[in-house]
């Protein structure tokens, strides 16, 4: 059911862990619903230096926190504002169907912890 | 290690002597059982024959089993067909919240249709009680339907008494037995069952066949039209090589029952004592002593059961969960929640369930790689850095 890419980042999730004194932090979901993903980065002149993950839920759910953590390092605050969870779910050669709402919210962690570091940066 | 297979309360593998008589029906004796000549004759008597054994092994009269398509069909037929037939006498109909769904689903239809019905609580180790089951008679009520173990964590229900009160009562009772049949004894008379159902490819049957059992004198309608088949009372060409195959999946079980239950009470317990030594924040789901022989159910909190299952399932090993992720619903096992688990912790639930090819080998590798993978899954989860507590409230499922 799930892909080949999928199965990869489920077996071998990059960037798992915390980040101490992180820039920004990010979660959502909830331990009722089955999934929960926290998002720490490390921003350093506008651009993500370092972004690790901790991830409660299913296959799906840590395959797609862990791409996104790989599409994101690199990038600056704007771009990676642009990452959506399609984008995630089809750099994974795409989800299952029932998957798509449930487990496909990377992407929302990741702008959740920008808007963290956002509001630090304002704070 | 090759491939292990720990799922068996989903479905077994056909046993080779049977999947080899059954040959024989689709090729040579291929004949329809309704037909008047020899070809049709030869197969009539192959089915009878298998209807003898059936009800030998469930201590019941030939006449009283009807052939179905499997559990499910047997469940939606005892169910409607005695809903049917005594409609005018009343209305309500008892069962329990950790029911097949092949039970409740047919319970929601008939109460769409005017029927009223009663979901009793069970305990927290998901057991009916019997006085609830008293409680909740009244004079309308027509039906009992309550299963023999749950499929889920495998706690067996006081089937006989409650089938001492609804024969006290007058009212018909109908037993899920789909799940107990070749691991507990099953017999009507002394669980007091006046319909029960019985599926074929959980004892080394083929797929696709069941039977149910219908007490002589039992007023009960079909559901099915358009022949005279089963006398009458289920139409349809007959399944016949499968419920050859029924037949002798019947009589095996039946024949191996002490030896399967000392084997199988043996290897699970290994299990249960191995994953209770070595692994931190767990708990046992279902009844630690009314429990089918195969059945291990444990849930592992902070982290979620289809993720242990790829993980598992990477390592060969094949299991089940009550997760919500592997349901294809938003919602974890109805049967975890009514027992009063947190969805969390009910999200995080693993099921083993044991077959005869299970060796003690497969169960120290299970033993050996689950703590593991329990452990990596824990290293990566949100939860379990926070030292987090789940809540122990009740999440009766609405």
């Amino acid at each position: 059911m799930y892909s080949e890419k999928v199965m990869d980042h489920f077996q071998n999730p990059r960037n798992v862990g915390e980040i101490t004194d992180a820039s920004g932090v990010g979660e959502v979901g909830n331990p009722t619903c089955g999934d929960i993903m926290r998002i720490y980065l490390k921003v350093e002149d506008n651009v993500i230096k370092e972004v690790k993950f901790k991830t409660f839920g299913c296959g799906a759910a840590v395959a797609t926190s862990s791409m996104v953590t790989e599409m994101v390092i690199g990038k600056t605050i704007d771009e990676a504002l642009k990452i959506t969870n399609q984008a995630v779910a089809e750099a994974l050669d795409g989800l299952p169907p029932a998957k798509m709402h449930c487990s496909n919210l990377a992407a929302d962690a990741l702008h959740k912890a920008i808007e963290d570091y956002k509001n630090k940066l304002a704070g | 290690m090759g491939r292990i297979y720990m799922d068996h309360s989903a479905t077994t593998p056909v046993d080779a002597d049977i999947a080899q008589a059954m040959v024989k029906f689709m090729t040579e004796d291929f004949g329809n059982p309704s037909s008047i000549h020899s070809f049709g004759r030869d197969v009539k008597k192959a089915v009878e024959e298998a209807r003898e054994k059936v009800a030998k092994a469930i201590g019941a009269d030939a006449r009283e089993i009807i052939f179905t398509s499997g559990g499910t069909e047997s469940d939606n037929a005892a169910i409607i067909g005695v809903a049917t037939a005594n409609c005018k006498k009343g209305s309500h109909i008892i069962t329990s919240t950790i029911e097949h769904h092949a039970v409740l689903d047919t319970c929601h239809h008939l109460e769409k249709n005017g029927f009223k019905v009663t979901y009793l609580p069970v305990d927290e180790y998901g057991m009916v009680k019997a006085e609830d089951v008293a409680k909740a008679i009244t004079d309308d009520t027509i039906l009992i339907t309550i299963m023999h173990a749950n499929n889920e964590v495998g706690t067996i229900q006081p089937i006989a008494e409650i089938g001492r009160l609804a024969k006290e009562k007058g009212i018909y009772f109908h037993v899920d037995a789909v799940q107990t049949i070749g691991k507990i004894p099953v017999n009507v008379d002394e669980l007091g069952v006046d319909l029960l159902s019985v599926s074929s490819h959980k004892i080394y049957g083929p797929k696709g066949v069941g039977c149910l059992y219908i007490r002589k004198g039992t007023r009960w309608t079909p559901i099915t039209f358009g022949g005279a088949q089963e006398r009458k009372r289920r139409a349809g060409t007959e399944n016949t090589a499968s419920i050859v195959g029924l037949g002798m999946a019947m009589e095996k079980a039946v024949a191996n029952l002490e030896q399967e239950v000392t084997k199988l009470t043996k290897l699970r317990d290994k299990l249960i004592n191995g994953i209770t030594a070595n692994i931190d924040h767990i708990q046992l789901n279902g009844h630690p002593t009314f429990r089918l022989p195969n059945n291990v159910n444990f849930s592992f909190h902070f982290i979620e059961g289809e993720s242990l299952l790829l993980s598992l399932d990477m390592k060969g090993i094949a299991a089940s969960s009550g997760s919500a992720c592997t349901s294809g619903s938003l919602d974890p096992s109805h049967v975890l929640l009514a027992m009063g688990i947190s969805h969390e912790v009910a999200h995080g639930s693993l099921r083993l369930t044991l077959g005869k090819m299970n060796t003690e080998e497969e169960v120290n590798y299970v033993l050996e790689v689950l703590p593991e993978i329990v452990e990596r899954l824990r290293q990566m989860s949100p939860l379990y850095d926070q030292n987090y507590q789940p809540k122990k409230e009740c999440c009766q499922h609405v």
